[in-house]
């Protein structure tokens, strides 16, 4: 009978013991599996370049066009693979330095502090700007304001305007809507119209573009801006005045540099590409690779 | 026989190992979600985290004010609850009460059928539907208010509060019922003395895990409600944009550089968020347990 006890409780306890055993063990598995990833795909960075396939990562706004760059070059070229996946432009990057891809897309410059961090860890960031994307900034169809300066628009949005009638529209309450902190638009609008001051903290963040377009379709006293590409006939885009005059949101005017809020989309490499990496940039950059870029709704260089 | 107590042994370890998996699971969670939060304070003051008004996480200085959020979060689950508990427990009573059986054996499936529709569903409906009728009714610059929040979060808080509630009243004694009718009550009174009061624990329960599901949301409190860090007023805040815990993880969690303190800021609202829905389960398991019938 004592025997019979001291066996369950034995059992018990060597059972609880091997669970947490495992537990532990499953945590120890989970580092090294990291690392040895990390160790084969630093190996696998060297091979693969002769296996002839890289991998690009980042901004989801150069997503769409990498991978309909990607598609076409692999079916003019079937034996070469490019894996692209999104993330943000910020994850690329970080993979980058990682040295765990061969292109990172950014839909911003690359900042100093990753570039310090690149050269800590022995990778030299290059810069090649593949296609142009204009932002425009949309308000709703029923709204008779058309045109607005940088400075309105950066008053609106750092808070010190919070009625359409102090820009020459009705008297009617402002709703200003801004992406999440994680869109590299986010970013570049707070850059170039906020000049790095922070947005106001009342204005409705919204997870998606398809969102802000959806809110500024039905709302008259909104505002909000989206890439170019998602422009339709249920928002107006507004021309701006970056110093220059008001400049219209078309085409042309992007292309041409005129429009204030057009910006460069990028790739990033370690030091000058090589093999597959410059094979498929110079793709992009080639006549067809640019025609694409129009296609996707972007704009080419040049 | 010697092998037949082993294999009796050997189920029950088995058993036994099944049921500790949930508790590794949720003692490794708290120990990965804990470890990441606390991180952030040795870069961040612990009180200027609870006491900050702002939330700038890519500001230069950077702010991560939980205040907003966690006023957030409560402004719409307190609508929440003011929407669905009264409607919650008027259809319990109804179906377990004074429906007759057909009507209730239709009613409570429907309700449940509720729980499995997947919140980007509810929140796409708040978006196109919900939110101009808001901003249109109540003549306000935006639809996407905590209200609209509420509104969303109260409705899907309902299977829950439905069915617990009925649960509790349909388990409240026949001879209670029938006592009170045979001194000469009416059903009504019934039901508001006697059977509501009797399954009050039950109730309560089912109030607190509809608070847990409501807190707990993300989808949908995220495409509806604006996600405007400012702390709320009240109740004039619920006419107004907010941003809850949950959707500031959610739309920040893309592309934070990890280990960054901005990282383990998000993972310090995650504690929050654990630590506040674990203290509300427990409330209602104590609930459950402190005012059980006893017959």
């Amino acid at each position: 009978m004592i025997s019979g006890k001291l066996f369950k409780n034995i059992t018990i306890f060597s059972i609880v013991m091997l669970i947490i055993a495992t537990a532990f063990v499953g945590i120890g598995c989970v580092d090294n599996q990291e690392t040895t990833e990390e160790t084969t795909s630093e190996d696998a960075t060297t091979e693969e370049v002769e296996a002839e396939s890289i991998m690009i990562k980042g901004s989801d706004t150069v997503l769409p066009l990498t991978q309909a760059e990607a598609e076409e070059f692999m079916i003019a070229n079937p034996e070469k693979s490019i894996t692209v996946i999104g993330g943000g432009s910020g994850v690329g990057i970080a993979a980058l330095i990682d040295g765990e891809v061969e292109i990172a897309m950014a839909s911003r410059k690359i900042k100093d502090s990753e570039i310090e961090n690149a050269q800590a860890n022995g990778i030299n960031p290059v810069e090649h700007i593949i296609a142009w994307d204009g932002i425009a900034v949309v308000v709703n169809p029923e709204n008779p304001v058309t045109e607005l300066t940088f400075e309105q628009l950066k008053s609106i949005y750092d808070g010190s305007v919070s009625n359409w009638a102090d820009v020459g529209g009705e008297d009617l309450a402002i709703t200003v809507i801004t992406r999440d902190s994680s869109s590299g638009t986010y970013g570049y609008f707070q850059e170039e119209v906020l000049l790095d001051e922070e947005y106001r903290q009342d204005a409705l963040v919204q997870p998606a573009t398809g969102a802000i377009v959806q809110e500024v379709g039905q709302n008259t006293g909104a505002i909000g801006y989206i890439g170019y590409a998602y422009l339709d006939e249920t928002t107006t885009a507004l021309a701006l005045d970056g110093g220059d005059g008001f400049v219209e949101p078309t085409p042309e005017n992007i292309m041409a540099g005129d429009y204030p809020l057009a910006r460069p989309l990028h790739y990033y490499t370690d030091g000058e590409p090589t093999g597959l990496a410059e094979e498929y940039i110079d793709y992009v950059m080639s006549s067809t690779g640019q025609d694409i870029v129009s296609e996707v709704g972007y704009f080419p260089v040049n | 026989m010697l092998n037949r107590y082993l294999k009796e042994k050997g189920i029950e370890s088995i058993l036994f190992a099944a049921g500790a998996v949930a508790i590794v699971v949720l003692f490794l969670l708290c120990i990965f979600l804990f470890r990441d939060g606390i991180l952030l304070f040795e870069n961040y003051p612990f009180g200027e985290f609870l006491t900050d008004t702002k939330w700038f996480p890519t500001a230069d200085p950077e702010h991560f004010g939980l205040l907003p959020l966690f006023l957030g979060s409560l402004i719409v689950t307190v609508g929440a609850i003011l929407f669905s508990v009264p409607l919650g427990i008027a259809s319990a009573i109804y179906i377990s009460e004074l429906a007759n059986p057909k009507i209730a054996n239709f009613l409570k499936p429907v309700t449940e059928i509720l729980a499995g529709i997947p919140s980007v569903v509810y929140g796409f409906f708040g978006l196109v539907i919900l939110v101009p009728v808001v901003q249109k009714t109540l003549g306000i610059p935006t639809g996407q208010t905590a209200l609209t929040g509420s509104i969303m979060l109260g409705i899907m808080a309902l299977p829950t509060i439905i069915s617990i509630s009925e649960d509790a009243i349909s388990s409240v004694p026949r001879s209670i019922k029938e006592g009170s009718l045979a001194l000469g009550s009416t059903r009504w009174q019934t039901i508001y003395k006697v059977t509501v009061p009797a399954a009050l624990s039950g109730i309560s329960a089912a109030v607190m895990l509809g608070i847990g599901r409501a807190i707990g949301e993300t989808m949908t409190v995220m495409m509806v409600t604006g996600n405007s860090a400012v702390i709320p007023g009240f109740p004039s805040g619920l006419f107004a944009p907010v941003r809850t815990m949950t959707a500031t993880i959610a739309l920040e969690m893309g592309e934070v550089p990890q280990g960054s303190d901005h990282f383990h800021a998000l993972f310090a609202i995650g504690s929050v968020l654990f630590i506040t829905t674990f203290i509300i389960n427990i409330i209602a398991n104590y609930i459950k347990r402190r005012y059980r019938f006893n017959l």
